[in-house]
């Protein structure tokens, strides 16, 4: 349904004269990307970096106007309409991304100045776990297990609770106002504000269980407490954003399909399943797939809440502890890319069973 | 749909086009569970208004009234605004004369770089939507899977090309570097979501406007756009709450003057060595939720209305 391609509007090309690639034209993005070339090397040759930066970033922008003017004129809208988010991407997001995967391939340390190419060294570095202060695999291991908690804890309570409003009630939305809060707290302060009430000593937590079993009570002092104590506070931070894009589906099933369904005295279960869940399914596979990757990321409750103790330490924390304390640029972007590729192929299977799914149906 | 409007049913007690009614029973039930659900955020609010002797008392006092009596005095605070004015104002270090914190500007700061990077997000990330959804480039999905790996990397390590990258370009700890880099940063999300929404719609109507004459032009703005405004609403809000409470990116790229509350509250609570100070640290909490609560709760209806009321479902 999300991912099927709508093919009712091919793009109608105006025949446009055929045209030299030397030809002076706003359309002409050939010449466009030439001449952008040209001057973008001579100007990282001859001029300084602060003003060079500019002259490539003007010509980045000649030659994406060109390419616009191109796709205008031949109506070519998709490309038209889908640029300017290219181009934002990028400058930001992809071609960092490519840097770092070249310092993937160096010995770079943000402390020195000196680089020098190793190739896959760094991966095997990383993947041998040749690092102080961690083994790779281990991280990963604890990262699936963290990954699976608190996305199934998520999907669940967040699930559960879109079914609950899902009705209309009296009071409903400043009820539904309480259970959205916990996602729009800052992570920091909500971390530090769990350790406060997982405090050994001062902790509402600890207070409580104290009075009910009368024996001290530390809730990080084991891996299971640790990471129940992690999970926790994770799925209860994000599961009001699973809630939500379930409860935008669930509120977008027009209101004659479960009517008709009332007249066919339809069990409640199959109603589920044959009416609400074909509406919903997509924004569930968004909110999975958004989950899980935040999941895969997740580093700073893990730093607040125990520093990697207790046998907590994700790969991404691990990756902050090589990149930023240790000052190891390029091992930590050759974790970082193997991160990438595993998230990549999860990614994958999910949109291979959406798709299938939406297929079938 | 909407006909007179009592204050009863602006208080809530309306029957607006839902799925299905419930009554007041759904409401005693949803109720416990909310206030279960929002019982972190309101101790929260409560340890704002507590020294830090009580913060850190034991038993925990909880409640800001004894209920004339019916409370031990154990588990009762006396509640104080002291927090809330040293959040703009304080002394630094004991003994010394209260000084400013520069908290107002960073709360500026945080309203004008979430809101203008967001909204950017969203009209460059609904036209982009709308391009994948209706016309379909070669390789479409291959476009639409690099997208969402560009929110795959933990920030840490895009984080060193874009520092070298902002430095040589000037734009460190400028408002347009910030807003650029948060606006690419909630591109990805804005593009799925609101891709989402678009196929949703049912392309009859689309198609019958664009056979009565319609230009593209027309059809994206009086027929698509319309449909959609729930799912702009919704992701809006999850932009914002995801800008808004940003940290890695805020604490390496801004400056002294386009400091965000998030690093700032971080810099406040790490800083003096005397352990976290919750009261203050709950105040500013308490106050840079504020806004997104605000935002979030007006346009709830958005989010929430039944968005394809009088069209054709597909």
């Amino acid at each position: 349904m999300t991912s099927t391609a709508v093919q009712t509007h091919a793009p109608v090309f105006k025949t446009v004269a055929p045209r030299n690639w030397k030809t002076l034209a706003p359309d002409n993005w050939k010449l466009a990307i030439a001449v952008g070339l040209g001057v973008s090397v001579i100007a990282c040759i001859a001029l300084p970096a602060a003003i060079s930066f500019w002259i490539v970033a003007a010509m980045v922008a000649m030659v994406a106007g060109a390419f616009s003017v191109n796709a205008y004129r031949r109506h070519y809208y998709g490309g038209l309409l889908v640029s300017p988010a290219i181009a934002v991407l990028f400058v930001m997001n992809i071609f960092p991304l490519l840097w770092s995967l070249g310092l993937s391939f160096f010995a770079y340390q943000s402390s020195q100045q000196t680089i020098r190419f190793v190739g896959l060294g760094n991966y095997i570095k990383v993947l041998t776990s040749e690092l102080a202060g961690g083994d790779v695999w281990h991280a990963l291991n604890n990262t699936a297990l963290f990954v699976v908690l608190t996305v199934v804890a998520q999907m669940t309570v967040g699930f559960l609770l879109a079914m609950l409003f899902a009705k209309q009630f009296p009071l409903r939305r400043y009820l539904l106002i309480l259970v959205l809060t916990p996602m729009m707290l800052s992570v920091v302060a909500a971390g530090v504000f769990f350790s406060y009430y997982y405090d050994p000593t001062f902790g509402l937590l600890s207070y409580f269980m104290r009075v009910v079993s009368g024996n001290q009570f530390i809730l990080m002092d084991n891996k299971v407490g640790a990471v129940a104590g992690i999970v926790f506070a994770d799925a209860w931070m994000w599961s009001p954003f699973v809630m939500l894009l379930v409860l935008a589906g669930l509120v977008s099933v027009p209101k004659y399909l479960y009517e008709a369904a009332a007249i066919d005295r339809v069990s409640s279960w199959r109603r589920f399943w044959t009416i609400t869940f074909p509406y919903i399914r997509g924004l569930l596979m968004l909110a999975l797939l958004f989950r899980t990757i935040e999941a895969f990321k997740m580093a700073d409750l893990v730093y607040i809440l125990t520093r990697g103790g207790n046998d907590t330490l994700t790969i991404s924390y691990h990756l902050i502890r090589i990149a930023n304390e240790q000052n190891k640029t390029s091992e930590g972007a050759a974790i970082s890319y193997v991160m990438l590729f595993i998230v990549i192929v999860l990614t994958n299977l999910y949109l291979y069973i959406a798709n299938r799914r939406s297929g079938e149906g | 749909m909407a006909t007179s409007t009592t204050i009863w049913e602006k208080l809530g007690f309306r029957k607006a086009s839902g799925v299905s009614e419930a009554g007041w029973g759904q409401t005693l039930f949803a109720g416990i569970i909310s206030f279960v659900y929002f019982l972190p955020v309101l101790l929260i609010i409560i340890t704002s208004f507590k020294l830090q002797n009580e913060a850190l008392a034991v038993p925990p006092k909880v409640f800001p009234t004894s209920l004339f009596g019916l409370i031990p005095d154990d588990y009762v605070f006396s509640p104080t605004l002291e927090n809330y004015a040293s959040v703009f104002s304080r002394a630094m270090a004991a003994g010394a004369a209260a000084q400013d914190t520069g908290f107002d500007r960073y709360f500026f700061n945080s309203i004008v770089i979430a809101s203008v990077s967001v909204f950017l997000a969203l009209v460059i990330g609904t036209l982009a939507a709308f391009g994948f959804s209706r016309y379909p480039l070669k390789g479409n999905d291959t476009y639409l899977f690099v997208i969402l790996t560009t929110r795959m990397l933990p920030a840490i390590v895009v984080i060193i090309p874009i520092i070298l990258m902002f430095r040589v370009a000037g734009l460190s700890g400028s408002y347009l570097g910030i807003i650029m880099l948060y606006t690419a940063f909630n591109l990805p999300f804005t593009i799925w979501m609101m891709k989402s929404f678009f196929d949703e719609l049912a392309l009859d109507v689309e198609d019958a406007a664009r056979i009565d004459g319609s230009s593209d032009v027309r059809v994206f703005f009086k027929i698509a756009l319309p449909q959609v405004v729930a799912g702009l609403a919704a992701t809006f809000v999850f932009g914002l709450i995801l800008t808004w409470n940003e940290f890695l990116f805020a604490l390496l790229l801004t400056g002294v003057d386009t400091r965000t509350v998030p690093v700032a509250m971080n810099q406040a609570v790490a800083g003096g060595g005397i352990g976290v100070l919750w009261g203050l640290l709950a105040a500013i909490e308490t106050l840079f939720l504020i806004p997104v609560f605000l935002v979030t709760f007006f346009l709830q209806n958005h989010l929430l209305r039944g968005v394809t009321f009088g069209t054709v479902k597909r």
